[in-house]
């Protein structure tokens, strides 16, 4: 009991931080049409922002002020410069998926590199408010409830941004069909890039989080991204609230393979994939 | 690329370059040095990983992030079954093992929107890495196997023959009536559909044929190893290295993919040295973004709009070659 209580627990806090990169990855998917297999550099990224802040002595929290927008403008000049290039240079939709994926690849290398070169490939770790509660024989770890609340605050605040306001408005039309939202005089290379630019804050954030929490090391983008994309295809593709979702079981599922096996977690991802894929691709909320 | 005025054809790339080139490699051992051999062996498997890929990806337009998955299954079958078995047959279990794997994860995905497919095979090196370790550590509590070993000499002529049968089969495939099949599909899914390919069987068994090189190219080169374990055999650059030299080099051709393999094998092995290694992927990462942005045909794409500007040819070449 105490152990299904632990598990319940420990996957709804990671569960937050898993959402949040879901997210970014969702909407770059979902709207600009780029599968991101550079999504998990962004995180590492971001959460080496923080921690070398960290290092410097500021509040690993107040950090995210800088990593989301220093992350947003990365991905929106790379929306704007790369994959629009691509994207009007594609003769059809297809081939802009395909081209964008191997873009996107390229990206990996070159962010994880430049990464390797500043701060190598050990681990670094750092202590932020390591206290923790007993609630009913689990224990919660301070660090982990605030970065899971802050992930969803974060979630939150975006959908509301989607669901109310103008831009958002733009965004959800985007989404559906991009040509004609540029026909109804939406700018749709601003519109995607903004997406693009999101989706990387989002993982930046996420990075900022998880290193709060986690240890951290160059080569743990790989991971992630394929955490992300279970996590997409588990709430559907594009679906920005089933990915929100998505990644709150997938974080009670992964925690408890982990209590279990923890030489299994990818596996048991995979196992939910091709379960999927099977019985129901379009994912929980898909259209 | 099948113009009339397609460069390779003029300037005799058709058969007599590629036949005396062929030639000068295959006496290599008689008058090389032993490091050529080496450096060869390595160009070898990179042609071989290239062209493998390209029978699939670059036809149909589906990117396949799993060559390191097959890869590594041929580097396993060399350890499991190199001791009892005679090479040869070895190799052939390590393509077959591939093959199976491929069909089972093409029946899987191919069915459905071509995103799944690349979502799929990206993590399945990871999974098998994975699953292999946990599978070792904690079934049978061993750490890794030993390879029987070859000489290089061996290696390189195995090698050399497999490239030779995988450009074969990549030439027959495409020149027959299934390789214009997966020519439409790549062109056009839906229409392929209407007019009657079994476009989910073709796709299928495309990847299968296509990873079966893949696995066979890691049995022989598993011998070069004497020892591995999951995290030596499957290792995600060989997913990636193989996509970016058939990218670079240009898919539309078999060419393409040999150019792009001996490009960046020679890079790989004067700058993969020491702290050197972090600036190769940074400009191997680069020069991928480039390519895809600027020749999305690769160099070979650029060599053929040049020699069409050259000629004056008016006919511009359609969409993807």
């Amino acid at each position: 009991m105490e152990e299904l209580l632990n598990i319940i627990l420990g996957g709804l806090l990671i569960g937050g931080i898993y959402s949040l990169i879901s997210m970014g990855m969702s909407l770059q998917y979902g709207v600009a049409k780029v599968l991101n297999i550079a999504h998990g550099e962004f995180l590492m990224f971001g959460a080496f922002i923080t921690f070398a802040m960290q290092q410097a002595g500021i509040n690993p929290l107040l950090t995210i002020i800088v990593v989301g927008p220093t992350m947003f403008i990365a991905g929106f000049i790379l929306y704007r410069t790369v994959f629009t290039t691509i994207r009007v240079r594609s003769p059809n939709p297809g081939v802009f998926e395909g081209n964008g994926l191997l873009a996107a690849f390229g990206l990996y290398f070159v962010v994880q590199n430049i990464a390797v070169l500043i701060w190598g490939s050990t681990p670094y770790s750092y202590r932020y408010l390591t206290t923790s509660w007993d609630v009913g024989g689990a224990d919660i770890f301070a660090n982990r409830l605030v970065a899971a609340l802050f992930a969803i605050a974060i979630g939150v605040l975006f959908y509301l941004f989607l669901k109310s306001t103008r831009s958002g408005k733009a965004i959800r039309a985007s989404a559906q069909d991009a040509p004609t939202a540029g026909l109804m005089g939406v700018n749709i290379n601003f519109v995607l890039s903004l997406c693009f630019g999101f989706g990387a804050a989002m993982a930046g954030i996420a990075g900022s989080l998880f290193s709060l929490c986690y240890a951290i090391n160059t080569t743990m983008g790989l991971q992630q991204t394929l955490l992300a994309i279970v996590i997409v295809t588990l709430g559907g593709l594009g679906s920005i609230p089933g990915s929100f979702i998505g990644g709150f079981i997938l974080g009670i599922i992964g925690t408890a393979v982990s209590y279990w096996q923890p030489g299994l977690v990818v596996a048991s991802y995979y196992v939910i994939f091709v379960i999927l894929l099977l019985v129901r691709p379009k994912g929980l909320m898909g259209k | 690329m099948d113009l009339k005025n397609n460069f390779l054809k003029k300037t005799g790339f058709n058969w007599g370059l590629p036949l005396v080139i062929f030639l000068l490699i295959a006496f290599l051992p008689l008058y090389g040095s032993s490091y050529n051999v080496t450096l060869f062996i390595y160009f070898l498997l990179y042609m071989t990983l290239a062209v493998a890929w390209t029978i699939f990806s670059g036809a149909t337009g589906y990117i396949s992030l799993a060559t390191a998955a097959f890869y590594g299954l041929g580097i396993y079958a060399a350890a499991l079954f190199g001791e009892s078995m005679p090479f040869i047959f070895v190799i052939f279990i390590g393509g077959a093992a591939s093959f199976v794997l491929a069909f089972l994860v093409g029946a899987l995905t191919l069915r459905l929107k071509g995103i799944f497919f690349a979502m799929f095979t990206f993590g399945l090196v990871l999974l098998m890495k994975e699953v292999l370790y946990w599978w070792e550590l904690t079934i049978e509590s061993v750490r890794g196997y030993f390879v029987v070993s070859y000489s290089n000499n061996a290696i390189f002529y195995y090698l050399l023959g497999l490239l030779l049968v995988t450009i074969i089969v990549a030439y027959a495939m495409s020149k027959s009536k299934y390789g214009l099949a997966l020519k439409s599909i790549g062109e056009n899914e839906e229409a392929a559909d209407h007019i009657g390919v079994n476009v989910t069987l073709v796709k299928i068994t495309t990847f299968a044929i296509s990873a079966t090189f893949m696995g066979a190219a890691g049995v022989i080169m598993a011998s070069k190893l004497t020892y591995i374990d999951p995290v030596i055999a499957f290792n995600p650059m060989m997913s990636f290295s193989p996509a970016l030299m058939a990218t670079f080099g240009g898919m539309g051709n078999l060419y393409g993919p040999v150019i792009g393999a001996v490009i960046f094998t020679y890079l790989q092995e004067i700058l993969t040295t020491g702290t050197l290694k972090s600036y190769y992927m940074l400009i191997f990462g680069s020069i991928l973004v480039v390519t895809i942005m600027y020749l999305p045909r690769g160099i070979l794409g650029l060599f053929q709009q040049l020699w069409n500007r050259f000629r004056r040819v008016k006919s511009a070449p359609t969409s993807r070659g």
